[in-house]
């Protein structure tokens, strides 16, 4: 499963990050594995994708979103 | 003698860093550029001790010491050179409450470098709010550092500050962790190679571009060399790097600081579902930019109107009060309404530039940055180019600088190359001069008929911007990755100290920027208006008096046919004569094509212009506006500015690249003469092919 598939108000874990497909700054911001993830909210047509990573707020768009690999936590 | 240290102020953005800045120096700041480059640079000084003065620098914000734009690599710049007069004795790292974890992995970096580092835990004053509460005494013990709990909404903990800063000796310099243990092989042949260097900074040049001073330039181009692995395996390294330096804070965080959820209030995301929202989101938007020209428009045409009879008055006065001479002459007709065309716009700009800071401050910006993204991508711009944008609305020149955090080039050089089309403070003169002299007043749902016509023009301006955009994603074949990432910080009220200074410091550097060229614009037009070559201008009198001398004409009347007449000769006259023929079709006198020639230095020229040439050559105290709205139109009889050589003015000042500062920085920015020269030629060409078109439908 990846960010891009969560839904508003989905909580997760992030377990993998595609080093070469995501910007060194968006890891630097606290989006690397072992960090939870939280879809806040989605712009129109579904993107950019409003997330709460690690306590960064930030927003990311779809196909970015597609290289980051969580796994689900049910709450 | 007192001591002066250097002090580097350093952050994440959104920290409120230049909070800290202004806190600690007050009014003692000034702006300016780094040298060669057009990164602003802040510095400031503050007393700290009777003995002891600090040099404070304001680096540009940044998330790391990875530099990914030009900004960023200035505070990396400055770290890494030993030589720089602004290297810092002591380094303060502004942090946030609310988002220390992140903050630290700068924090960290920093303390690598073996630079005394202080930590500022700015806002403060939300901890409870958040239910934080913080360890000091541990957190201090783990980071190595000096710790200053600050609020500078509340004012509070600048004092402990300085006291700190003061103390910078007693800073300890010891890293808080080992960041080589990533990779011990590598890093303990990097430390054979090269044994009098510091780890981390090799690292740190390793892994990015970064120029140097000349004089460690040879030293660090050996390092740069060092490449035994491949960029693929040096960011999986920053990986591990930034994973390395997350589990340190962490466990560091885990024990110096604890959030009582239960306690925590956040506004962002109740705000954050109204100001985002698929419907609300956008009409809130459009509510707010109407809001913004009807302010601009309606609440300072009271203080326009001052200045503009003010200045009037000041010429007429210098008049009588002077004896009658050149200098008089110059300073009356030249100087002096000069002037006047600039001072008059100060109250818009300073209104423009309220808003945006307002906006800025707030944190609003980046929710409109994310609302436009998607829509904004179909142009083959990003959501970041809503910045630029509506910056450009004050002045394409900072707009173009904004578009550095842009991560794609192509999406990039799309927004550099159109932003130009959005309504600048520059055009505002033109359009509120023109407006008010061929837009009829009254109201439509309580809007001013000038008032929508202006927000019509700021329409068109942002119509043609995406629209040109759309094209040039189609035209140009360049291929870039699309990144995007933007913070969406908390909702701030903002300090009024911050804004009213970027009002005070924006103002003053239109007024002064442009104010030196038209200044100078005014005394050469003034020149030239007032001398003439041959007989025509230096016999006037009798030419004039002659070809009269058979009608009934009174004093006054004969005076004004000779000013005309001078005019009309004299070199400006001869030169507006020359181009006539060109700017006829489009409904324009050659008084007229004077103001648009001058205009290619700033547009905002064009008014100043006009009033130097109107008032060479009449005796009696007006208005500019009053003046134009005498002007007749020598072929057609009738006022000159009508609604169909009004409109086409407008639209030519809409669409036509009259601003050398603009081209100047677009070509530092792409770094091409290529990018400025098309747009100068298309955007002219277009303007002119506007302009004629609608003239031709009017008239």
């Amino acid at each position: 499963m990846t960010v891009a598939e969560l839904k508003r108000g989905q909580k997760a874990i992030i377990k993998d990050v595609s080093s070469i497909h995501i910007p060194l700054k968006l890891l630097e911001m606290g989006c690397l594995p072992g960090n939870a993830v939280e879809l806040l909210q989605v712009a129109p047509f579904a993107d950019p994708m409003y997330l709460n990573v690690n306590g960064s707020h930030l927003a990311i768009r779809r196909e970015t979103a597609n290289y980051i690999i969580i796994e689900s936590t049910n709450e | 003698m007192s001591k002066q240290i250097n002090v580097a102020l350093i952050g994440n953005p959104n920290t409120g860093k230049t909070s800290v800045f202004n806190a600690l120096t007050g009014l003692n700041q000034k702006v300016g550029n780094y040298p060669g480059i057009t990164v602003e640079k802040k510095e400031g000084v503050c007393k700290l001790t009777r003995n002891l003065k600090a040099h404070i620098i304001d680096l540009p914000g940044t998330y790391s010491l990875n530099a990914s734009s030009l900004d960023e690599n200035v505070v990396i710049e400055l770290l890494l050179n030993k030589n720089d007069k602004d290297f810092p004795d002591v380094a303060v790292v502004v942090s946030e409450v609310e988002n220390l974890k992140r903050n630290l992995l700068l924090f960290t970096q920093i303390k690598d470098l073996e630079i005394p580092a202080i930590l500022v835990i700015n806002m403060s004053d939300r901890m409870a709010y958040k239910g934080i509460s913080l360890d000091i005494d541990y957190l201090e013990e783990q980071l190595q550092t000096k710790i200053a709990l600050l609020s500078t909404r509340k004012n509070k903990g600048i004092d402990n500050l300085k006291q700190i800063i003061t103390n910078y000796k007693a800073l300890n310099t010891t890293p808080c962790l080992d960041a080589s243990v990533i990779d011990k092989d590598y890093f303990n042949s990097l430390k054979k190679t090269f044994p009098n260097q510091l780890l981390y900074k090799l690292w740190l040049v390793i892994t990015q571009d970064v120029n140097f001073g000349k004089v460690s330039k040879n030293d660090y181009d050996a390092i740069a060399d060092f490449k035994t692995k491949s960029a693929t395996e040096l960011k999986r390294l920053q990986q591990k790097e930034t994973i390395k330096r997350y589990q340190f804070i962490n466990d560091t965080l885990k024990k110096g600081q604890s959030i009582d959820t239960k306690n925590a209030k956040d506004i962002r995301i109740k705000l954050d579902r109204i100001l985002t929202h698929k419907v609300w989101g956008y009409l809130i938007f459009g509510v707010i930019l109407l809001t913004i020209f009807q302010a601009i428009y309606d609440w300072s045409s009271v203080p326009m109107d001052f200045i503009d009879s003010t200045f009037a008055s000041l010429s007429e006065w210098t008049k009588t009060v002077l004896p009658e001479g050149l200098f008089t002459s110059l300073l009356a007709e030249g100087i002096i309404p000069g002037l006047g065309g600039i001072v008059i716009f100060i109250p818009q700009i300073a209104f423009l530039f309220l808003f945006i800071s307002v906006l800025e401050e707030s944190g609003y910006m980046s929710r409109v940055v994310f609302l436009m993204d998607r829509i904004m991508r179909r142009f083959g711009l990003s959501g970041k180019s809503v910045v630029p944008l509506i910056s450009g609305t004050a002045c394409a020149i900072p707009a173009i600088m904004a578009t550095r955090n842009i991560e794609s080039w192509k999406e990039r050089l799309i927004t550099i190359l159109v932003t130009p089309f959005t309504t600048c403070s520059a055009r505002l003169p033109v359009y509120l001069i023109i407006i008010a002299l061929v837009i009829p007043e009254g109201r439509f749902l309580g809007l001013s008929y000038q008032a929508l016509t202006l927000m019509l023009l700021y329409l068109l301006g942002f119509a043609t911007a995406v629209g040109s955009a759309y094209l040039l994603n189609k035209v140009l074949k360049i291929k870039s990755k699309s990144f995007f990432v933007i913070e969406m910080p908390n909702y701030k009220v903002p300090l009024l100290k911050n804004v009213a200074l970027t009002v005070v410091e924006k103002t003053k550097a239109f007024v002064f920027g442009a104010g030196k060229i038209i200044l100078a614009i005014s005394i050469v037009l003034w020149f030239l208006a007032s001398f003439g070559p041959g007989d025509n201008f230096n016999n006037a009198e009798a030419i004039v008096s002659e070809a009269w001398s058979n009608e009934q004409i009174t004093e006054e009347e004969l005076e004004q046919k000779i000013a005309s007449h001078k005019l009309e000769h004299s070199f400006i006259g001869l030169t507006g004569r020359a181009i006539e023929p060109a700017i006829r079709p489009l409904g324009y006198d050659w008084k007229i094509g004077i103001a648009i020639v001058s205009s290619f230095a700033a547009r905002e020229v064009f008014v100043g212009t006009l009033a130097t040439i109107y008032s060479v050559g009449s005796d009696e105290e007006e208005t500019i506006k009053n003046r134009m709205a005498g002007e007749v139109n020598p072929i057609l009889g009738g006022p000159l500015f009508n609604l169909a050589s009004g409109i086409s003015l407008l639209l030519f000042y809409a669409f036509a690249m009259q601003c050398m500062s603009t081209l100047a920085i677009v070509k530092r920015e792409t770094n091409s003469w290529k990018w400025p020269i098309l747009q100068l030629v298309i955007m002219s060409a277009f303007a002119y092919l506007v302009a004629l078109a609608a003239y031709q439908i009017l008239k």
